[in-house]
């Protein structure tokens, strides 16, 4: 007889195995998904569900060594699976405790491009009715420090900031000062379009190490009918503003955002080798959003969200063969859901997170001293909706602000892990709240989610990116590489 | 393969206990005082005075007579003709035997605290013995002071040393005491520290550079408790490593790579990515032909050409998370060359050598080559020569 035992001697027997927590639904005919509250995915055959289930499963099935290491079932004896599950559920949490990092400081609304899709910009020589103080900067920041985050962004946005650079340079130097004795790990951006750089704003830039975060729509002729400017001459101006401030600052110092207007549609690899171009290495291919003027001009309803899907599957597509002939180019909000998919971090970003991010992630400090949950919650504000003006900056304290009733009952009302439908959702790992754009286009912060084009949207886009996972190896490893890269 | 112990031609120590410890010189102007403990290695006649042993290989056993009068000596075969000044062997008197405990040219020196072990892996090189063997702790007590502090790593393996518990932790104090310069690699199978207690001891320690390297063969509980051949075992693990890693110790997963790790490496890979990211290193290793594997090979064996691809696809997936990971034990011909940034030359020293074959090819100096044991008893037939 040998010494050694068989397989089957380590295979359980006289037990039956149990469930751990998990949710699922179906991928396509054949197919269903299955999560764990880890974000944990596996697509399973439709039978194997319901054996699954009622724990009909063998040991000797193969798929029943993949449930157990991927943390759906354990067994009686088995206590590190609930340890692992339960160490990657709190690491998926752990950017909770820090509260609020990004602060965004509207510093003007003034601007020099008249988007058409532009949520809240204005042509205007009055600096009064649309500039910040100083007096706001000043309490602005005691709010940023606040903060107890051990990092702190503080971005600038408009209207164009470097129309009010002063003040832009004023609370850098003073958010600097006060940090020498509070010691957090403090960060800077501006939103600008390049079209207004100067030398000297770009000595300053450089000399503080803030970054620059603009926009690039695709093609002069695209770019120039979307971001139209006097001398219809933006996308010029960007690329002349993109070489000077990476020479200056560094080349990854400056990023670029599109938006996906009607006339972007049917040329979505054009908009990415515009990017390709420039030397970008990836590309946030963005819906336009239902605020401000993109409402006012009835961009938004311009195409739906069919078609922006269309647009999407049809760019991630092209950046995926790009990747497979060696050219490394990300699709970043694919990358954000991936890294939900496929790691135990969370990116933390905005529209995706739950709790909601408003005020706990990020907030905003509008220009006459309004403060919002989030930008989107400024420029709903715009539209004469202030239901998630949380405060002012100068006659409220942090406290009133952040523990405003419109912005716990927001939190509270869209827990995605409480809310209908959200809450048994299996792709409810990768969303997020999002209660500001439910109100705005529903009237409240839960919404019916079948009626959702954010549920729609986003469901359709985790589902593609599991099936393209199961059915092609190589952009899975593709996958993986710009998952863990946030 | 060098010979690190056996049999030697004549002792004479008469008045040694039966089992001495010698530091080896061959420093002729040593002062006396320090001459008391150790062993001098006969080179040519001028033989100093004062040793406490002296060390005459066959060929030059003429110089016996040229001893000092009385002299204690131990005349070895030429398989001993590397030992080297600062070197430290065993004399076993009545065995008539020789064990090379330590070799300062060696860069890869490892200590065996124990041969016992709670795993009785398939492919194990190290077959387990159910013996109460804690004489070698106290030899490694010995051992250690004798060892120069210039020593850059040295390597305790076992069996399981951590059955030996604080007796153990006492053995890594004394290490840390004697050579605080010396990084320590441990091989463990980790499940001792599924205690709290035990792992917050080690962690006291408080050892600058000391990592465990921690064997992990599946992400499928039942394949690994086989492989290992002991019920429970990865769950145990697991939970020591967890611990390990809350006390911020360092923590080396390694993955053997035969038939029965293959069909899931690449999933115990993402496991590792989802689930042990911090980890601080993931070795992949190729199989030694020695011990138990032989008996278990038609379980075992498979030809790393037929892996290849699984082998760089597992690599890809670690590296993508972020992981420090290397390839150890892999022929430079047998693997492909997206694998080579993480491609080591790993096999220790007096167990590593090539076949035949190899003698005509062009990137020898780059590959780890093979172990001694697969020399003899198997490798692949695909090792092929870049020419």
């Amino acid at each position: 007889m040998s010494k050694f035992s068989e397989k089957k001697e380590y295979l359980l027997n006289n037990a039956t195995y149990k469930l751990l927590p998990f949710k699922f639904d179906r991928l396509n005919s054949q197919k269903y998904v299955l999560t764990n509250l880890s974000g944990e995915f596996t697509v399973i055959e439709n039978h194997e569900l319901e054996k699954i289930v009622n724990q009909k499963l063998s040991p000797e099935d193969s798929i029943y060594s993949h449930l157990r290491s991927r943390h759906f079932i354990y067994e009686p004896a088995d206590k590190a699976a609930i340890q692992l599950l339960a160490l990657k559920a709190r690491t998926k949490l752990s950017r909770l405790a820090n509260f609020t990092n990004l602060h965004i400081f509207v510093v003007t609304l003034r601007c020099d491009h008249s988007c058409p899709y532009c949520q809240v910009s204005r042509q205007s020589e009055d600096k009064a009715a649309f500039d910040m103080t100083k007096n706001m900067a000043d309490r602005g920041l005691d709010l940023v420090f606040r903060s107890p985050s051990p990092a702190l962004k503080i971005e600038f946005q408009g209207g164009e900031p470097l129309l009010n650079f002063e003040l832009v340079k004023y609370i850098v130097l003073e958010a600097k000062k006060r940090n020498e004795k509070l010691n957090r790990d403090l960060a800077f951006v501006i939103a600008t379009t390049l079209s207004l750089l100067t030398d000297e704003i770009l000595e300053f830039c450089k000399v503080h190490n803030i970054f620059l975060s603009s926009s690039l729509d695709g093609t002069e002729e695209l770019h120039n009918i979307n971001r139209p400017r006097a001398g219809k001459n933006s996308h010029q101006r960007f690329v002349e503003g993109l070489s000077k401030a990476r020479l200056a600052l560094g080349f990854d110092s400056v990023s670029a955002l599109m938006t996906t207007t009607e006339q972007s549609l049917p040329q979505v690899k054009s908009i990415i080798d515009e990017y390709l171009r420039l030397g970008f290495t990836g590309i946030f291919l963005r819906p336009l959003s239902p605020y401000g003027f993109a409402i006012k001009t009835k961009k938004y309803r311009a195409y739906n969200t069919e078609r922006w899907l269309d647009f999407y599957k049809e760019g991630l597509a092209y950046i995926i063969e790009l990747n497979k002939s060696g050219i490394r180019f990300t699709e970043q909000y694919t990358s954000l859901i991936l890294t939900k998919m496929l790691t135990s971090n969370d990116p933390g970003f905005v529209d995706l997170m739950n709790p909601a991010g408003i005020g706990i992630a990020a907030v905003v400090i509008n220009y006459d001293g309004g403060v919002y949950a989030s930008d989107e919650s400024r420029m709903l504000a715009e539209m004469g909706d202030d239901s998630f003006r949380i405060g002012h900056i100068e006659y409220n304290t942090y406290e009133e602000i952040m523990l405003s009733d419109k912005l716990l009952d927001a939190l509270e009302n869209s827990f995605t892990l409480s809310v209908p439908m959200c809450s048994d959702c299996a792709f409810e790992p990768y969303c997020g709240a999002e209660p500001v754009y439910h109100h705005a286009v529903y009237g409240d912060a839960v919404a019916r989610k079948p009626e959702s084009e954010f549920c729609k949207r986003n469901m359709a886009i985790f589902k593609h990116l599991i099936e393209l996972m199961h059915s092609d190896a190589e952009a899975k490893q593709i996958f993986l590489g710009w998952a863990n890269r946030c | 393969m060098l010979k690190l112990g056996g049999k030697v031609i004549e002792i004479q120590s008469p008045g040694a206990p039966n089992s001495s410890l010698y530091s080896i010189s061959t420093n002729k102007e040593l002062p006396r005082i320090l001459r008391a403990t150790k062993a001098f290695l006969v080179s040519d006649a001028e033989i100093p005075e004062g040793f406490k042993h002296y060390i005459v290989l066959d060929h030059l056993k003429n110089l016996i007579n040229n001893l000092p009068s009385n002299a204690e000596y131990t005349l070895l075969s030429e398989d001993y003709s590397y030992i080297s000044n600062d070197d430290v062997i065993r004399i076993s008197k009545e065995k008539s035997a020789i064990r090379v405990l330590y070799r300062a040219n060696s860069p890869n020196n490892g200590i065996l605290i124990t041969e016992q072990c709670n795993h009785y892996c398939l492919m194990c090189s190290q077959p387990p013995k159910a013996i109460d063997d804690s004489w070698l702790l106290a030899e490694t007590s010995a051992l250690i002071p004798m060892i120069p502090r210039y020593t850059r790593e040295i390597c305790f393996t076992g069996g399981e040393p951590t059955l030996f518990g604080e007796r153990f932790l006492d053995i890594l104090r004394l290490t840390k005491s004697y050579l605080p310069e010396t990084g320590i690699h441990i091989l463990s199978n980790g499940r001792s520290f599924k205690s709290e207690a035990f792992t917050k001891s080690y962690a006291s320690i408080e050892h600058p550079d000391m990592m465990i390297g921690i064997p992990l063969y599946s992400d499928d509980p039942a394949q690994h408790d086989y492989i290992v051949q002991a019920k429970g075992a990865f769950d145990e693990t697991i939970l020591g490593i967890l611990n390990l890693k809350k006390l911020n110790q360092k923590v080396e997963v390694r993955v053997v790579l035969h038939k029965q790790s293959i069909g899931r490496l690449k999933e115990l890979c993402e496991f590792i990515g989802r689930n042990l990211l911090f980890v601080d290193h993931v070795a992949l290793m190729g199989l030694e032909m020695t011990g138990f594997t032989r008996a278990n090979l038609n379980e075992l064996w498979i030809d790393p050409y037929a892996y290849k691809d699984v082998l760089s696809d597992s690599v890809q997936i670690l590296a993508r998370y972020g992981m420090n990971v290397s390839v150890y034990n892999h022929q430079l011909c047998l693997v492909n060359a997206d694998v080579l940034p993480y491609y080591k030359k790993s096999i220790s020293d007096w167990k590593n050598e090539f076949i035949e074959d190899c003698n005509s090819c062009k990137r020898l100096s780059e590959c780890g080559g093979l172990f001694s044991s697969g020399v003899q008893n198997g490798y692949s037939k695909n090792i092929t020569p870049f020419c």
